[in-house]
């Protein structure tokens, strides 16, 4: 039983639902005890800062032939109304993602630019699939994901997770 | 998310991620992590909350700049704001559902092996 007021055991719980759907082998998710670190390199004020999000284009254009995602890229300005999340593991039952800012805060983002805190977002934001595979986002997803920052001029990045 | 935010960290760019599961961002080890304590699906602030997303946003970009060392976690000073009992819901296995999760779980495999080339 989860303690109350503290984080949800998210591994656990997957854990003891896909025993219950009957799988026999548990998800292994990537496992580190350490994590690389790049100092930002220029102030903040003068950072251009790209926004990535886990979600899909409502046209589905990100998926190839097989039903595969791919890192997709489209303007912040004009942000999409909303994104595809029905792909994706989040508590349908609690909540909602009608609101596109909930979960990529493109708005807020531009906000705290025209108020001078950082230069600006990227051109672009950045849509990443969630992979079973390791390899697959290792091997593809993650290069490309680093070849568009590098096309932007992305100084940094803001990762939300749904 | 957090593989690629690793890959960006270590190919020269600063990241920050903004997440609900705290425990499988930690696990996997990212440099700076936002942790937002929601269900799943609105890391960045509550549906409708404009100023609660910004303030999320303004927390992560203070991150970028304030971060001196990995796996450098805050955590947001919000909470979810409906059923307060929302920490059991998700994905969650019960005497009364075990038999609904077998049986949805045949089915998708079902429909998997169906979904398979076939080499015949």
């Amino acid at each position: 039983m989860d303690d109350p007021g503290q984080p949800v055991g998210y591994m656990e719980r997957t854990r003891l639902y896909y025993r219950a759907l009957g799988y026999k082998a548990d998800y292994q998710w990537a496992h580190n005890e350490t994590a690389p670190f790049t100092p930002l390199a220029k102030p903040l004020t003068e950072a251009r800062i790209a926004l990535l999000t886990t979600a899909s284009p409502l046209d589905g254009s990100n998926k190839d032939a097989k039903g595969w995602r791919h890192v997709w890229s489209a303007p912040v300005d004009p942000a999409p109304d909303a994104l595809d999340t029905s792909d994706l593991a989040w508590d349908r039952e609690t909540t909602h993602t009608n609101d596109r800012e909930s979960f990529l805060p493109l708005a807020a983002a531009a906000a705290l630019a025209q108020e001078g805190r950082f230069a600006g977002l990227t051109p672009r934001f950045h849509g990443v699939p969630t992979e079973y595979s390791i390899r697959k986002t290792l091997a593809q997803d993650a290069p490309e994901t680093l070849a568009r920052l590098r096309e932007d001029g992305a100084d940094a990045a803001i990762l939300c997770a749904i | 998310m957090s593989l690629i935010a690793r890959h960006l960290e270590e190919n020269g760019i600063p990241t920050v991620v903004i997440g609900s599961a705290k425990d499988i961002v930690e696990y996997t080890a990212v440099a700076r992590f936002v942790f937002t304590d929601f269900p799943l699906g609105n890391p960045a602030g509550l549906p409708g909350q404009a100023e609660m997303q910004k303030a999320i946003v303004a927390q992560a970009l203070g991150l970028l700049q304030t971060a001196t060392a990995p796996q450098t976690t805050e955590a947001a000073p919000f909470q979810w704001n409906g059923d307060p009992g929302w920490r059991a819901v998700y994905n969650r296995v019960t005497p009364e559902n075990a038999e609904y999760l077998r049986q949805k779980g045949e089915a998708r495999r079902r429909m998997m092996l169906a979904k398979k080339p076939q080499t015949d």
